[in-house]
């Protein structure tokens, strides 16, 4: 259930996409225990100093020669890749999308959120809390309580991590209730992340898989990311002095296990996914059901989906 | 909002701090400066030109600290260079290297170009550091000839033309950082990049105009009359378009209305209260826009065009900079649940507090003091052309140009 640290640490990052033509993290290469990752978000680690020093010079090099290049040459982008065609579900279709074509068919991942299944358990904050050294103070997950009254009011509240059973959250008297749910929130991995397009060193950027990443030993801490982000998503971690958010927890999803938090919840609530796969349980829930993506207007394109969403949810 | 207010967790720290404030407040006095210098290089407006000198090296001096107030607020200030070895297409704020550099320089090589006679002169007949800073500065130029002082007018009349848009896009752009940031509806507006800009223009003017008077008091000099005069029409013109722009900006968003009004409107009456309503609306503001009138009006009374030149200026520099405050710490001031706000906790010590920002605001000053004991920056006080003929004669030619 809960991960350790070392368990997280010893996860592949992801690569930095092929915007400026480099590798810049070490895709698949095994983290030391409590070591590095690449100097990306995925599990809170950081690479050691002189490494750092080292890739840093090396980068900076091939970035000048590499960024001049980009002008010239019509190379992929981040953006681009994050735009791989979705699945006919997340496209309005009722039908899921054909199989794979071939083995070489990226992958994209997806989440489903069910606010109907979710009872504030909070079991899933304890264990992002864990699995990524979340510093005390922020988050990369929360759970929203929200009570609609009679009145029209609606009072939401924060779900502690100890779950709401445990929690003082106030106790509301049925009698004036409509309706009242718990919503968790996370990383909406938008495919136009407003996050990445902000980010002025590109140390935000898409892996492969479509999951918005950011590299610790190349961010500057300037916090344009963080105003970027409409959901609140992107805190500047005190530890690293980097931007960090929540990452789907990529060093797990790439060994082929779910999100810590996934794992952690005791109803199903939250369903992760290959959404390039119709016969994910993701593409099926995802191709079933009437879903909707938090804040639509704002064009962010969110693959985090959810089922039962009121619009005071925002 | 109804009901009960609610934060996002991350929301409550808040991520841009007063270092933030500083920095479009400082750029704005460096594009409002130069343009000032442009109405005299450009424009001819002749009445400027006692502080057209003045209005370029202002420009330079606070140009010079504008990077201070970001590295300060940098978590990684060593990686700054960054955004420019490895720039992001895509962002908004990856062209500033860029574009400050290429300003920086046009602002140098200007102001070289604007004082060659002056350091020329101090190279050949200065001694000790003064003679050493001026040999340096020299660049191995001897000798100012009336062909190169020709070529030298043309060069800054050049450079202030391609200054006015560079002025334009610094500071247009800065606004820019804030309004595509399409998450927070404070700031997202296609106004805003122009907002900045207008006040930016205002905020050069006032601190010219304040420094002027300064200047004039510290050397026992008679303030030009029209120059104030021009000075304050400016200011007050600017005054207009600013505040003008600031307030349909915010009828816009309240006659619209839209899903984000409440909690601005929350915002506006509550949080902003103060530094929006009363210092940025009403003291600096509505004040100045009463007062510039008579100050550039009175032909006879000298002292009272200072008094209210002085308090205008003063009163307009509050102005903009609670209006920079408004926009960047007022955004941050509610939460992007739309539900609740967050308080900015401006603590006294520290990199991004209270005294920090006071030393980066003096930082421009000092280095503008430094200049002030090298070089004359204002009018009154520069030498005075030798005669043409003289001029001719002379091996080490100090005639100096009527910029
Ligand atoms: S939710 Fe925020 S942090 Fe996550 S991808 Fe979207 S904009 Fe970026
Ligand atoms: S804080 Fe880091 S990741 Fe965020 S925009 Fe700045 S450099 Fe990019």
């Amino acid at each position: 259930m809960n991960k350790s640290h070392d368990s997280a640490g010893a996860s592949g990052c992801g690569s930095r996409p092929a915007t400026s033509g480099l590798n810049i993290l070490n895709q698949g290469t095994p983290c030391s225990g409590g070591g590095s990752c690449g100097g990306v978000s995925c599990g809170g680690e950081q690479r050691s100093k002189a490494d750092s020093r080292r890739q840093f010079l090396s980068r900076a090099t091939s970035m000048v020669f590499g960024s001049f290049a980009l002008t010239l040459l019509p190379m992929e982008s981040p953006e681009t890749a994050a735009e791989t065609p979705l699945p006919a579900p997340l496209n309005g279709g009722a039908v899921p999308a054909p199989p794979a074509a071939s083995a070489a068919k990226p992958v994209l991942y997806g989440f489903l959120v069910d606010t109907e299944k979710c009872i504030g358990s909070g079991k899933c904050l304890s264990a992002c809390r864990t699995e990524n050294h979340v510093p005390d103070g922020y988050s990369r997950t929360w759970v929203e309580r929200y009570v609609h009254f009679k009145d029209g009011t609606v009072q939401v509240d924060l779900v502690p991590e100890t779950g709401y059973h445990e929690s003082k959250l106030p106790i509301v008297d049925a009698a004036l209730v409509d309706k009242a749910y718990f919503v968790p929130k996370l990383c909406n991995q938008c495919v136009d992340a407003p996050c990445n397009q902000v980010c002025p060193v590109h140390a935000s950027f898409t892996s492969p898989e479509g999951v918005e990443l950011i590299d610790t030993d190349h961010c500057i801490g300037c916090g344009y990311c963080v105003q970027a982000c409409p959901y609140g998503m992107r805190y500047i971690n005190p530890e690293t002095n980097s931007a960090d958010k929540c990452t789907w927890c990529y060093h797990r999803i790439t060994k082929n296990q779910e999100p810590a938090c996934v794992e952690a919840c005791p109803v199903g609530a939250r369903v992760f996914g290959r959404l390039d796969d119709p016969e994910s349980e993701l593409s099926k829930r995802l191709g079933a059901t009437r879903t909707q993506v938090l804040k639509e207007h704002l064009g962010t394109h969110p693959k985090l989906h959810y089922v039962g969403l009121s619009k005071e949810v925002v | 909002m109804h009901g009960p207010s609610f934060v996002y967790p991350n929301d409550v720290h808040v991520a841009w701090s007063i270092m933030i404030v500083l920095y479009p407040y400082i750029t704005g006095l460096v594009a409002g400066a130069f343009v000032v210098s442009a109405l005299y290089h450009v424009f001819h407006d002749h009445k400027l030109k006692p502080v057209a000198r003045l209005a370029l090296v202002t420009a330079l001096c606070f140009c010079s600290c504008a990077t201070v107030p970001l590295l300060l607020h940098l978590h990684h200030p060593e990686r700054a260079l960054n955004i420019m070895i490895t720039p992001h297409q895509t962002s908004a704020m990856a062209g500033f290297g860029f574009i400050y550099s290429l300003y920086m320089l046009l602002l140098i090589v200007e102001v070289w170009l604007l004082y060659r006679p002056e350091i020329v002169e101090g190279a050949a007949n200065a001694v000790g550091l003064k003679g050493f800073i001026f040999r340096i500065l020299a660049l191995g130029s001897r000798q100012i000839t009336p062909g190169s002082q020709k070529a030298d007018e043309w060069l800054i009349g050049v450079l202030a033309i391609i200054g006015i848009p560079a002025a334009c896009v610094l500071h247009g752009y800065v606004g820019f950082l804030f309004g595509g940031v399409k998450a927070n509806p404070w700031w997202s507006t296609a106004l805003l990049p122009v907002i900045f800009l207008i006040s930016a223009i205002l905020s050069g003017i006032a601190a010219l105009l304040l420094l002027y008077l300064v200047l004039c008091w510290a050397k026992k000099i008679t303030p030009d009359a029209d120059c104030v005069r021009s000075l304050c029409k400016y200011l007050w013109m600017s005054l207009v378009a600013a505040v003008s722009l600031e307030l349909l900006e915010l009828l816009h968003l309240a006659y619209e209305a839209g899903a984000e009004w409440d909690v601005l409107r929350e915002l506006l009456t509550g949080r902003l209260a103060v530094s929006y309503g009363l210092i940025q609306v009403a003291i600096g503001s509505v004040i100045p826009f009463l007062l510039l009138p008579v100050a550039f009006r009175t032909e006879r009374y000298a002292a009272l065009r200072t008094f209210l030149g002085t308090v205008s200026g003063i009163l307009i520099l509050i102005q903009v900079f609670a209006m920079r405050w408004n926009v960047v710490i007022g955004g941050q001031m509610f939460s992007k649940s739309f539900r609740g706000f967050v308080y900015y906790n401006l603590t006294l010590d520290g990199r991004e507090g209270l005294i920090a920002a006071i030393v980066v605001l003096t930082l421009p000053l000092l280095a503008l003091f430094a200049a002030s004991r090298l070089l004359p920056l204002i009018g009154d006080a520069e030498p005075h052309r030798p005669p043409e003929d003289l001029c001719k004669s002379m091996p080490l030619d100090v005639c100096t140009s009527h910029q």
